[in-house]
C-alpha cells in the first residue's frame, strides 16, 4: 500500500509542492495504477535482459572535437550576468 | 488538390506560393476558430526566401515539442510557455533546407502525457467528425488539422506510446510511426527517449511516405540515430499484397475491443485477403505487460527529463527571492507543470527509488525485452501483423472527464506494445461507425517500413476511406 506520506517524500525529491487534495487524489490514483500493473509479477524474467533500447545499440562514438555555440543559451533568460546564468543561492 | 499535384504546380510555376498563401491563412483561421488545432499560428512567411527543394511551398505543421527555429515551442506545457529556441530541430532544419512552409504548432498533451489532447496547457483541438468528441493524443492537434484543413498539407508528429496512430485513427488521417532511430530525435523535446519517434500524420499514404523519405536519416546529434542509407518511402507503394503474410493477434481482438470496431477492421482484413494476401490468427503472449511495462517506462524516463525545467534557463521564471536552490525550483515546477504531468513524474520518481527500483523499472526493461521477442517470433512468419488501432471510437469530452488516470492508460493498449518494441507502424482508415472513423493498425519488424507501406496504399487504393471528409470543414 502507498501511502501519503511516500507520496509527500516522493513529490518532495520530484521538487513538486502538493496541495493536501492533490495527494489524497494521487494516493489512490496511485494505488489504483500500481495495482493494475501487477501483472507484470506474473511473469519470470529470471534469465531476462533488460531492454534499454528497442534496438540494441553500443558504443556511439563521435570525435572529441570542440565546437562553438551557433546559438545564444542566455537567450531565453532573465537570470543572466557576464555571460553566465544566475541562479539562486546555493549554500 | 493532392500534395504531389500541388508540389508540382509550384515547381513548374502555375501555382504561386505568394497568392497561395492567403488563400492558406484564411482557411488556417475558420480551422483554428471552428477546432483549435493550433497553439501557435506562424503567419510570417516570406515564399521568395523558401529554398526550391523537395517541398517547395508545401504548408507543413509541427507539433509543439519539436523545436523550431524563433517561434515558440511549448511542448503544451505552461511551464514553457514563452520559450523560443534558438535552433532548429534535425526535421525542421531539413524541411526548412527543402522549402518547406512551417504554418504552424500544433496542439498536444502537456509533454506527449495523454491519449485525448486534453492535458494542453493552452487549447483543446475538437474532432471535425464531431465537436463534442476529441482528436485523441497526444498528436491531436496535428490530426485535427490534417483533416479539418481543405489545403495541401502534411504534420509532423512524435509518438512515445501511440501518439500518432491514437489521433490518426480517431481523425480518419494516415499516421506513420517508424521505426524507434530511423528519425532524428534532435530537438525533439523528450517525453521518454528510449521510446520517442518523430513521425508524420497526412491525407493520404503517398503524403506520410514522401515526408518520411525526407525526414529520415543519420545524425550524429542523436546517438541513438540508426546509420542507414536513405531510402524512398514512395517507391513502395504498389497496389499489390499477392503473396503477403497478414498476422492477426488474437490479443488485439479480446475483451475491451468494441465489437463494431473489431468487425469493421476484421471486413478490412478479408478485403486484403480477397486481393491475394494470406491471413493468419496469431498470438503474442506478452501482450498483457507490454502496457505495465510501457508505463513505468516512459514515466521513469519523463521524470528524469522533466528534470531540467527547473525556471533559470528557459521558460517560465520567478524572481529568484532568497530561498535557496530546491525552493526555487520547486515554485516554478509546481506552477509551471500540470495535473497529469506532475503525476507521472511522481510515479516515476517512485519507480526509479531505491528499494523499488527493481521491483518496477528494471522489471520493465525486462518485460520489453519479451515483448519485442514476441514482435520478432511473429515476423518471421508474417510480413505485417493487422490488430484496430483503438479499442474505443473517438469518446465525447464528457465522457473523458469522467476516466479515472488508469482507465486512460488501459486504453493504449493496442498502441503501447509495438511502441514499446520500437517496430514500425501506421494506422489508416478503414470504416466508419456512425459517421465517426475506424483505424487499422498495420505493424512490421524493425526497419521493415516498406511492408506496412505495401499493404496501407494497396488497402487505401481499394478502398479510398480516406477520401471522406467531415460536413462542414
Amino acid at each position: 500500500m502507498i501511502s501519503k506520506e511516500v507520496i509527500r517524500r516522493v513529490a518532495r525529491i520530484a521538487r513538486i509542492d502538493l496541495r493536501e487534495e492533490e495527494i489524497k487524489n494521487f494516493t489512490k490514483q496511485i494505488q489504483e495504477v500500481l495495482n493494475a500493473f501487477r501483472t507484470l509479477n506474473k511473469v519470470d524474467t529470471h534469465d531476462v535482459e533488460p531492454s534499454f533500447q528497442p534496438i540494441r545499440i553500443e558504443n556511439v562514438w563521435r570525435k572529441d572535437k570542440v565546437k562553438a555555440w551557433k546559438w545564444d543559451p542566455l537567450s531565453n533568460t532573465k537570470h543572466k550576468e557576464n555571460h553566465y546564468f544566475k541562479g539562486p543561492r546555493a549554500v | 488538390m493532392e500534395t504531389k499535384e500541388y508540389l508540382e504546380g509550384v515547381k513548374e510555376g502555375w501555382i504561386c506560393v505568394e497568392d497561395e498563401l492567403v488563400k492558406l491563412f484564411a482557411k488556417i483561421k475558420k480551422v483554428q476558430e471552428k477546432y483549435s488545432p493550433f497553439i501557435t499560428i506562424n503567419e510570417d512567411q516570406n515564399p521568395k526566401k523558401l529554398n526550391k527543394g523537395l517541398v517547395f511551398g508545401l504548408p507543413i505543421s509541427v507539433k509543439d515539442n519539436i523545436c523550431t527555429k524563433g517561434l515558440r515551442t511549448t511542448a503544451g506545457s505552461k511551464i514553457l510557455h514563452n520559450y523560443i529556441p534558438p535552433f532548429d530541430a534535425f526535421v525542421t532544419k531539413v524541411l526548412k533546407d527543402e522549402g518547406g512552409l512551417i504554418i504552424g504548432k500544433t496542439a498536444m498533451d502537456e509533454f506527449g502525457h495523454g491519449t485525448f489532447s486534453t492535458n494542453c496547457a493552452f487549447c483543446v483541438p475538437k474532432n471535425p467528425w464531431d465537436t463534442r468528441r476529441s482528436c485523441g493524443g497526444s498528436s491531436g492537434g496535428a490530426a485535427c488539422l490534417t483533416i479539418a484543413l481543405d489545403f495541401p498539407h502534411i504534420a509532423l508528429a512524435e509518438s512515445t506510446g501511440g501518439s500518432i496512430s491514437c489521433p490518426a485513427s480517431f481523425t480518419g488521417t494516415v499516421g506513420i510511426t517508424p521505426t524507434y532511430g530511423r528519425v532524428s530525435r534532435w530537438g525533439l523535446i523528450s517525453y521518454a527517449n528510449s521510446l520517442d519517434k518523430i513521425g508524420v500524420i497526412g491525407k493520404c499514404v503517398y503524403d506520410v511516405a514522401f515526408l518520411l523519405s525526407i525526414i529520415a536519416g543519420y545524425d550524429e546529434m542523436d546517438s541513438t540515430s540508426l546509420d542507414l542509407n536513405k531510402e524512398d518511402y514512395t517507391s513502395y507503394l504498389v497496389n499489390e499484397v499477392k503473396g503477403m503474410k497478414i498476422g492477426v493477434p488474437r490479443e488485439y481482438l479480446g475483451e475491451g475491443v468494441d465489437e463494431r470496431i473489431k468487425k469493421t477492421v476484421w471486413s478490412g482484413i478479408k478485403m486484403l485477403e480477397t486481393l491475394g494476401a494470406e491471413v493468419e490468427e496469431c498470438q503474442l503472449p506478452h501482450t498483457d505487460i507490454a502496457l505495465p511495462s510501457y508505463y513505468i517506462i516512459a514515466m521513469a524516463e519523463t521524470s528524469t527529463n522533466l528534470a531540467k525545467f527547473c525556471g533559470i534557463r528557459y521558460g517560465l521564471e520567478s524572481r529568484i527571492m532568497k530561498e535557496g536552490f530546491n525552493e526555487y525550483f520547486t515554485k516554478v515546477r509546481t506552477r509551471g507543470f500540470g495535473e497529469e504531468t506532475k503525476r507521472r513524474i511522481i510515479l516515476g520518481t517512485y519507480a526509479r527509488m531505491t528499494g523499488y527500483r527493481n521491483r518496477y523499472y528494471l522489471k520493465a526493461m525486462k518485460a520489453r525485452t519479451l515483448v519485442i521477442e514476441d514482435f520478432k517470433r511473429a515476423f518471421k512468419k508474417y510480413d505485417v501483423l493487422i490488430a484496430p488501432t483503438m479499442p474505443i471510437l473517438p469518446p465525447k469530452f464528457s465522457e473523458i472527464e469522467a476516466l479515472e488516470p488508469v482507465q486512460v492508460y488501459m486504453l493504449d493498449i493496442l498502441t503501447v506494445p509495438p511502441n514499446l518494441a520500437g517496430i514500425p507502424m501506421i494506422s489508416i482508415p478503414c470504416g466508419f461507425i456512425q459517421g465517426l472513423p475506424v483505424g487499422m493498425h498495420v505493424m512490421a519488424d524493425h526497419l521493415e517500413e516498406k511492408n506496412i507501406l505495401r499493404v496501407a496504399y494497396t488497402f487505401e487504393q481499394n478502398t479510398k476511406y480516406h477520401e471522406r471528409m467531415p460536413v462542414g470543414v
